[in-house]
């Protein structure tokens, strides 16, 4: 039994492509994947990501259940709105999941996390919960639709009200409103400009049909997975999972180690890894002639060898990029293997696209 | 429903011929299959010149999902190769019984192409899958 989105009958309306995304029907493409891509690189695309899960938890621990839950610490978020992206780990520094936490006060935040994990986060959250004051409410009955690019906010403002558009007015980058009937968020997963947009499951069609009037194009699975790998966003499931640590995965950067005294699960096995310097690290691998390096390759460095959690033709830079864990000893080159042959790659940062422009 | 001429030849791999009159024969990939493929990104073609046999794996479809190798379906000289397609692998997607065609073979054994399907025959096949 798949399930589906609200949104189900205006991908078909749409000429969608639908296929079974871990038990939801959704669009893999309208069409064509690379135009798709490009409309959001260049104008403004959106995606329905309705599929994710929204859990809203509250209560009188909130702030102390999330600093034990996750690695990074949401007793840095002072303002309103402001979000953090962060993994859930386990006790043995893997990651369960990624997710963003929106904060509104210290007993009132909305995490928004994978489709795919939804059963094990659910049940990671409610056990750890029990020694918290803390509802954890799942929101199935929004949808949310992510409008994406350089003129994603633009046309997105002529179908919002008046009173929505000063909600949104001058909002910086990684922040939440609640904007009358309409959560936005200044999130995404493209690396371009734009929103993410929480309506209720009664709404979520016209809204849809509104942006699609203003100009918004849609775009599928497919596009929003060579976006997200242009711009160096790890995907769940592919790019790390609970064998792999924050640290080989390019989650550095979302562990709060300070203050030292803020025992979050997993924090004694990837504070021991950070100090041996033990783990892998995520790396960019850039294939400038001919052919795609795909997931799963072997990637053969100096000293060792590595793979490939993700690769893809990338639409931007007319040649393929990929996502690949190596050892630390990587150095500026690398081989993978494919179909039989090995290949000369440049290693790159793990970021190759942003705002429209290569950052290679 | 996939558009399949009828005044074409076809492997069960997805390839079609076409019968040039001059003892060669164009090679490219049904609709059903770049349907398939998705967004075409390379094309790596055989050279002219190359002696294929039928059934051998002498070109690659590249596409924004997976490489797939390309079949010959009659044995052969390559006598010529679509090199637009370096530039524009799209064709491919857009027009694959035109602009999209692959490679052209001059059959060495011409009663190699009894052994593909018709129109009907190939429908009949994606059916099954």
């Amino acid at each position: 039994m798949t399930s589906k989105t609200v949104l189900h009958a205006k991908h078909l309306e749409a000429g969608a492509k639908m296929v079974d995304f871990h038990g939801w029907e959704m669009p893999i493409n309208y069409g064509s994947q690379i135009e798709e891509h490009n409309a959001v690189r260049e104008d403004a695309g959106m995606f329905d990501v309705s599929h994710m899960t929204i859990v809203d938890v509250k209560g009188a621990d909130a702030q102390a259940f999330l600093r034990k839950l996750v690695a990074n610490d949401v007793a840095k978020l002072k303002v309103a709105g402001k979000a953090l992206y962060t993994g859930m780990l386990n006790e043995q520094g893997g990651v369960i999941d990624d997710l963003i936490i929106y904060f509104f006060t210290e007993t009132e935040y909305r995490l928004v996390v994978n489709s795919a994990t939804r059963e094990k986060d659910l049940a990671h959250m409610n056990a750890v919960a029990t020694d918290f004051d803390v509802a954890i409410t799942e929101r199935p009955e929004y949808a949310m639709i992510a409008v994406q690019g350089p003129n994603a906010k633009a046309k997105t403002a002529t179908i919002l009200s008046d009173a929505q558009n000063a909600a949104v007015e001058g909002m910086k980058p990684f922040f939440g409103v609640q904007a009358e009937e309409l959560f936005i968020a200044t999130t995404g997963y493209t690396g371009e400009d734009g929103y993410e947009i929480v309506v209720h499951n009664d709404d979520a069609a016209q809204l849809w049909q509104k942006l699609l009037d203003a100009g918004v194009r849609p775009a599928g699975l497919g596009a929003r997975d060579t976006l997200r790998l242009e711009a160096g966003m790890n995907l769940y499931g592919s790019d790390m999972d609970e064998s792999v640590s924050p640290l080989a995965a390019n989650m550095a950067w979302t562990i709060a180690w300070e203050p030292a005294e803020r025992d979050f699960i997993g924090r004694k096995v990837i504070e021991q890894q950070r100090a041996d310097k033990s783990t892998d690290k995520l790396v960019g691998l850039v294939l400038e002639s001919k052919g795609v390096l795909r997931g799963g390759s072997k990637v053969i460095v100096e000293g060792g060898e590595g793979v490939i959690t993700s690769g893809t033709f990338s639409p931007t830079l007319g040649f393929s990029v990929a996502l690949a864990r190596v050892p630390r000893s990587t150095g500026d080159t690398a081989q993978v293997e494919m179909r039989k042959k090995l290949v000369d790659v440049k290693v790159v940062k793990p970021c190759f696209v942003r705002n429209g422009k290569s950052v290679l | 429903m996939s558009n399949i001429p009828s005044e074409l030849k076809y492997a069960t791999s997805h390839e079609w011929v076409r019968a040039e009159g001059d003892g060669t024969y164009t090679v490219g990939i049904t609709e059903h299959a770049q349907e398939l493929l998705g967004d075409m990104v390379f094309v790596d073609l055989p050279d002219v010149g190359d002696e294929v046999d039928a059934g051998e794996d002498c070109a690659v479809a590249e596409s924004v999902k997976a490489a797939s190798d390309i079949y010959a379906p009659i044995g052969g000289e390559i006598v010529a190769i679509n090199e637009e397609l370096e530039d524009s692998p799209e064709s491919v997607n857009n027009d694959p019984y035109g602009d999209g065609w692959l490679f052209r073979v001059k059959a060495s054994d011409e009663s190699e192409l009894e052994n593909l399907l018709d129109a009907e025959g190939y429908e009949a096949n994606i059916d099954e899958d």
